[in-house]
């Protein structure tokens, strides 16, 4: 930890996990669905149902959706401004088993249509955890770039690709594979240490066999 | 690199002749690559910000739960007649405290220190120290430094964080950064630094994290008073030469020692202490049915 996650960040109170992460998994669902939302359907699990309004945490969440960072002014007044924005939303209280306890589910559909389902989790001190990307296990912070790639599972898709990231001089952190089953789809997920440019992301989506793939820059959010 | 103990820090002080908020900002420069000025630029946004979040208290707004906001009016309005019992620079502490703890409550931009819940205790020490014209905003710069510094010993060689080591973790961790500034501000060595810090951390060891219905409200705003006072007396002692008897950095480790042993009712799942008692109990049931 450096002397400015101890004196700091400066964020909106009243509460580093439940309401600094939870702008946080707002921004990030933002992030990953790649436009504006227009619908929201959050579902708030454990010590976020609990105690999540008390803490403004759907204040929160609604509020990064928008585009919001946890130090901004407006957190609190996300509600009306998300009217304003055009952006609908509900929320419901869920029981996930097994999650960890401060965790939300967001099913976000955007302005042309697109739709994405994250589920995150907030683990103190405003750090968050992507647990899930529609249904598929996923784990990332976002606090570093981060490729998450959903492909068809066939022989060398790792390889190729890492094959490009490597031609770029990118270095990766961190490499995890997930699929729903043999043949069927498959995520990567890639941490790593330099960002990956615009050029890159589109020359690996233009690879065959590559459904769609997610940057998160891993800049200060 | 950051420092493992605070001893290494004097250490450094002495071998460098440094004073304590240097050696913390060198390894500030190392640890995230950046240069002096950039270092210093961003502890003064920080600061900027912790006066930013003083000022936009507001004595008539509450809480969403309605459990907290108003209090720091009270207080103010008290001191201003002149007839504290603590005098008029603590009551002013006290005020402080609780308008910041109040300002996080209601939803204000705030400066996590450690963590949010304890974000008053600093400010109620370097607040009133500041309004009286009694540093420049450099020399608070350079104490929140030195604050940084503790916590991050702290925080490497135990937790800062309620859940992990209830609220002798947060607000303790606070109150003996807050005693460090002030000890720095006073014109006090690394040595009477880190053991204000040890005799502010030792006076709230055990401290459990207890929060009524899971809010950081009660008892967290009023705790937020606690850490400050402490902090002076701490700072105080300190600045008269009297030691912690105990090494500093072996103090950090008994409160983690503490906080593991500590029953997990009472670190901040809000099951137990005052916010196991009927009162509490009934405030989180009615806040369920709303």
């Amino acid at each position: 930890m450096n002397i400015f996650d101890i004196l700091g960040p400066v964020m909106v109170g009243p509460s580093s996990s439940h309401t600094a992460g939870a702008v946080r998994i707002g921004y990030t669902a933002r992030t990953l669905l790649g436009e504006r939302p227009v619908n929201a359907e959050i579902g708030l699990s454990g010590s976020f149902a609990a105690t999540g309004s008390g803490h403004g945490t759907d204040r929160a969440l609604i509020a990064g959706l928008l585009g919001m960072k946890p130090d901004d002014m407006r957190i609190p007044d996300s509600f009306e401004l998300a009217d304003q924005e055009g952006l609908a939303f509900s929320f419901e209280n869920i029981r996930l088993s097994g999650a960890h306890p401060n965790t939300a589910v967001l099913r976000v559909e955007g302005e042309t249509g697109r739709t994405t389902k994250i589920q995150a989790s907030s683990l103190g001190g405003g750090r968050i955890m992507i647990d899930k990307l529609d249904d598929t296990d996923v784990h990332c912070t976002g606090a570093c770039p981060t490729l998450i790639i959903r492909n068809q599972d066939s022989p060398g898709m790792v390889s190729e690709v890492t094959g490009i990231l490597s031609e770029e001089n990118v270095n990766i952190a961190t490499l995890q594979l997930y699929r729903d089953k043999r043949g069927g789809l498959a995520v990567m997920v890639i941490e790593t240490d330099q960002p990956v440019s615009q050029e890159t992301v589109s020359v690996l989506e233009q690879m065959q066999g590559i459904e769609r793939i997610t940057y998160i820059s891993g800049e200060e959010v | 690199m950051a420092y493992l103990s605070l001893e290494e820090i004097v250490q450094r002080c002495g071998n460098e002749g440094i004073p304590f908020w240097k050696a913390v900002q060198y390894s500030d420069m190392e640890d995230r690559e950046v240069t002096k000025e950039e270092s210093f630029r961003m502890m003064e946004k920080m600061w900027r910000a912790m006066k930013e979040a003083g000022e936009s208290y507001d004595k008539n707004q509450r809480s969403r739960s309605g459990l907290v906001g108003g209090m720091g009016g009270q207080m103010r309005e008290y001191l201003e007649k002149g007839n504290s019992l603590s005098g008029s620079f603590i009551s002013e502490v006290i005020a402080q405290a609780l308008e910041m703890g109040e300002a996080n409550a209601c939803m204000h931009r705030i400066v996590a220190a450690p963590t949010a819940g304890a974000c008053g205790v600093l400010p109620a020490v370097l607040l009133p120290i500041y309004k009286r014209k009694m540093a420049s905003d450099t020399e608070i710069t350079e104490a929140m430094y030195t604050a940084a510094g503790i916590g991050q010993v702290i925080a490497s060689r135990a937790f800062i964080a309620g859940a992990a080591g209830g609220c002798q973790a947060e607000i303790g961790s606070a109150s003996a950064m807050a005693a460090g500034a002030l000890v720095c501000l006073r014109g006090g060595g690394p040595e009477q630094i880190t053991h204000a810090a040890a005799m502010a951390l030792k006076n709230l060891l055990g401290l459990v994290c207890d929060p009524v219905a899971g809010l950081v409200e009660v008892p967290c705003v009023k705790r937020n008073v606690i850490g400050a006072v402490n902090a002076v007396s701490s700072a105080d002692m300190a600045l008269a030469g009297i030691t912690s008897r105990i090494p500093p950095d072996q103090v950090i480790d008994a409160m983690k020692e503490v906080g593991e042993s500590m029953h997990i009712s009472l670190k901040e799942t809000g099951e137990g202490g005052v916010a196991n008692t009927p009162e509490a109990r009934k405030i989180k049931l009615n806040m369920n049915l709303q």
